[in-house]
């Protein structure tokens, strides 16, 4: 492959030491790396996060010894690669690991203390003689206003200015304000200043919604102005109970909230995080709800990755053996034109079989007069799924396998034919076993990737058709879309028990792996 | 394939290749029925391979522009929905292109990038742990990032609170996202052309005084060039049809790209826009179909030892 030819031999001329522009550049990029990282620390140390701050030094101090000595020559080939491994690879396994024992989701998104804080604030009343303030909502810059952390912008009768956030008040520097010519706040240097539709979007949050004081907090009264008042419902630690001071109910802990101790009512809606164990494990298997659905889906799952790649190698396989011949003409233009299923992105594939499905404009249905409702039956969606990854897999297959069989020497099959042996006899005994050691390790690959074929799935049916008044688990759902509803499809996401999914997977794919790399001998290889 | 053709292969694959054919008399007939049962079979695959793409080619100069009146030819031919998709102002295609390009060209170089430094380091240098370190590499690449991909999602949206440029919704942080394995993804396809490069060069290199930056940049690189090209585009393909993470990451319309900017196309009406999304949706595979029929033996020999080694 490389031969020494008289260009190289002349590439192989190297003045002695580095030249100047070389080591100007190497420099330039330490002192940015670590001036990029220390600003980096900076803004952590003023949000208070020391832990990062700490492996931010670290991750700088690391900077310095392996580019700014001559030592540790390997890691200057591998440190930013291993840095981004860390943080984007590992780092959320096992973030992912460590949510799967707790209930973080929906109403679960806190800490007790903060939980608490809200419930306080949000109970706050207006008592009479309570201060009034201007009020302008913003949210940080650059945040959505859809979704962007609430701040209110508070102007006082005398004048001064505070931004309260869910963290309590914090003073504005006046010059940096911009009001209108009725006192209102339009501009805030930091901040964007909400517009009327966009506080009205987000009006049920906003009646929550409360910036927290000593003895109960600030909240909205119409769209331009707030009060301070006092708290109704306040915390008592000693006996870990919340009590409503004006209607005497007393609420007390129960699955991470405050439910009421009588039992008569709703609980409180903010609740917490809380290490819930092999809680989310256990669910899936023995909450009566999710049981039947949960085995189907993993039921499911293993079929898909099976007949995905059984039908696509067989396709693949006969086309090979069917194209596989001398005396055949046009043999480039069928590849180039076979392959072309495969070369489109497959997110176009999914979403364009998807219409073709459509029941009532379909071009399935229309070609050949049928009137299906493909995507609306579990059985029937199903094959339709399996279709549609025959065709977007079987060039593939059929690729891989052209090129395997044109490397099983022919004086195999001579022998074959010279011993007596039936044409049938010759494909099953001699070219498919020679053929399976080939691809073998890439069916595995493959089962391994449609075991996870999230897109597929995902943009064909949606994990549907919801049958028998199921809304968490449909029909065709992976184990990768169904994790995906629950952690962010839905409107209450319930992160936890999408974490204990991925662990699932995780194990399932572990073994898939295993048994992989058991088959390839790459371990053997490593040298 | 040799010139030689064993008649048994031949028959064995009529065998195979159509089953009521009978056996009886092949052998004496061979060279007269010749190939053409092989050509009738082949083309009936290209039917099925092929008319979903006719449909798509005819429905996106389909003038009427609706799934209902998209078929395998256009009932009123014409670009009209190339001329919706180019002027919708709230579906603004070339900003979901541009988007693409840069996180797929980006996303590519850096790819080989680290890819190929982590090969030099370990193919090239003699360092304790390199072993451990490979198979760090294989059994950490076992795990696809989109398995985590609830974990990323809070994690940026944390991120994006203290850095916002590389928050949700920007392009910086889904192409980091996207670097998280791109060290380990390719390092066996990688490794595996490194270790032919003659370890001789080096030797004779570092003799003339040259260091362990000026080796692999001016001459490993340069010898490794074809699977560096292989690579990238083995990246940037793979990224081009990304879906999962990028619509998780990108909801406001102007970062998009086309894999989420099409998929809300078609979302937001199935029938209406369809001509539009169809219209979108072949741009969008004309640059990754050309790379593949252009390198059709890189791209897949990329692919098989990829998965192998």
């Amino acid at each position: 492959m490389v031969t020494e030819s008289p260009e190289t031999e002349q590439q192989l001329k190297f003045e002695r030491g580095e030249p100047w522009w070389a080591k100007s550049l190497k420099w330039g990029l330490i002192l940015l790396s670590i001036t990029i990282l220390f600003y980096a620390a900076t803004v952590l140390a003023e949000a208070g996060h020391w832990l990062f701050v700490v492996i931010t030094a670290f991750v700088a101090m690391g900077v310095l010894i392996v580019y700014a000595t001559r030592r540790c020559v390997p890691f200057k080939y591998l440190y930013p690669g291993i840095l981004l491994t860390l943080a984007l690879q590992i780092w959320p396994i096992v973030y992912t690991v460590g949510m799967s024992f707790t209930n973080y989701g929906y109403g679960h998104l806190v800490s007790k203390e903060e939980a608490i804080q809200a419930i306080e604030a949000s109970s706050v009343r207006q008592v009479e003689g309570s201060q009034r303030y201007g009020l302008a909502v913003a949210i940080p810059e650059g945040q959505d206003p859809a979704t962007g952390e609430i701040v209110f912008l508070l102007t006082s009768p005398d004048g001064s200015i505070n931004a309260g956030s869910l963290d309590g008040l914090e003073p504005v520097d006046p010059e940096s304000v911009q009001t209108s010519e009725r006192g209102r706040i339009t501009e805030a240097d930091g901040y964007t200043v909400l517009t009327g539709s966009q506080v009205n979007a987000r009006s049920v949050e906003l009646s929550e919604f409360a910036v927290p004081t000593e003895s109960g907090g600030i909240k909205m009264i119409g769209l331009s102005e707030a009060f301070i008042g006092e708290a109704t419902r306040v915390y008592d630690a000693s006996s870990d109970t919340i009590q409503d001071k004006v209607t005497g109910q007393v609420f007390v802990v129960k699955d991470a909230r405050f439910v009421p101790r009588d039992g008569v009512g709703s609980g409180l809606p903010q609740g917490w995080v809380e290490n819930v164990g092999f809680d989310n494990y256990t669910r899936a298997l023995t909450d009566p709800q999710l049981r039947t659905g949960f085995v189907n889906v993993i039921v499911w799952n293993f079929v898909f990755a099976f007949l995905s790649v059984i039908t696509t190698f067989l396709l693949g396989m006969f086309l090979a053996l069917l194209l596989n011949d001398p005396r055949l003409k046009g043999k480039a233009v069928y590849r180039s034109l076979l392959i072309l299923p495969y070369a489109l992105p497959g997110y176009i594939t999914a979403l364009v079989w998807g219409s073709m499905y459509n029941r009532d404009f379909g071009l399935i249905n229309e070609l050949f007069h049928l009137n299906i409702n493909w995507l609306g039956d579990g059985t029937l969606a199903k094959i339709a799924i399996l279709i549609t990854n025959l065709w977007l897999g079987f060039p593939y297959m059929f690729i891989v396998c052209t090129g395997a069989l044109q490397a099983i020497p022919s004086d195999v099959r001579e022998a074959a034919a010279i011993d007596g042996a039936s044409a049938f006899r010759t494909v099953r005994s001699i070219i498919m076993p020679l053929l399976l050691v080939a691809v073998g390790p890439l069916l595995i690959a493959s089962f391994a990737f449609n075991f996870n074929n999230f897109g597929l799935i995902f943009l064909l049916t949606g994990g549907g058709p919801f049958e028998g008044g199921q809304s968490m688990i449909g029909s065709t759902d992976l184990l990768i879309t169904m994790a995906y509803r629950l952690a962010i499809g839905g409107t209450t996401p319930n992160f936890g028990f999408a974490g204990a999914i991925s662990v699932f997977i995780f194990i399932i794919v572990a073994v898939i792996s295993y048994l992989g790399f058991r088959q390839t001998s790459a371990l053997e290889d490593v040298n | 394939m040799t010139d030689f053709q064993p008649s048994a292969m031949l028959q064995a694959e009529t065998k195979i290749g159509s089953g009521h054919q009978s056996k009886g008399g092949l052998l004496r007939s061979q060279y007269n029925t010749g190939v053409w049962w092989r050509h009738l079979l082949a083309l009936l695959a290209l039917a099925f391979a092929l008319f979903p793409i006719v449909f798509i080619v005819s429905s996106a100069f389909n003038n009427a522009g609706t799934l209902s009146t998209s078929g395998l030819l256009p009932s009123a031919p014409g670009v009209r929905n190339f001329e919706k998709l180019f002027n919708d102002p709230i579906r603004p295609f070339w900003t979901w292109m541009r988007n693409s390009i840069l996180i797929c060209g980006l996303g590519s170089i850096f790819t080989v990038l680290l890819g190929a430094a982590a090969a030099y380091a370990f193919s090239r240098l003699r360092w304790q742990g390199r072993r451990v370190g490979l198979l760090a590499i294989l059994l950490i690449q076992m795990f696809p990032a989109i398995l985590g991909f609830a974990a990323i999602y809070l994690t940026f949206a944390k991120v994006g609170e203290l850095f916002p440029g590389v928050g949700l919704n920007t392009l910086g942080g889904l192409i980091l996202v996207y670097l998280g394995g791109a060290m380990g993804a390719n390092i066996w396809l990688l490794k595996g052309y490194f270790d032919t490069v003659p370890k001789e060069l080096d030797e004779a290199a570092k003799v003339d005084g040259a260091s362990h930056a000026r080796i692999f940049f001016t001459l490993t690189l340069r010898l490794v060039a074809p699977i560096l090209a292989t690579v990238g585009m083995l990246a940037f393909v793979g990224l081009w049809g990304e879906f999962l993470l990028a619509s998780i990451f990108l909801t406001n319309v102007d970062s998009q790209t086309l894999a989420v900017g099409l998929w809300q196309t078609r979302n937001a009406d199935q029938d209406r826009l369809f001509g539009q999304f169809v219209a979108g949706a072949l741009i969008a595979s004309v640059p990754v179909v050309l790379l593949y029929l252009a390198l059709q033996r890189q791209l897949i020999g990329g692919l098989t030892q990829g998965s192998v080694k």
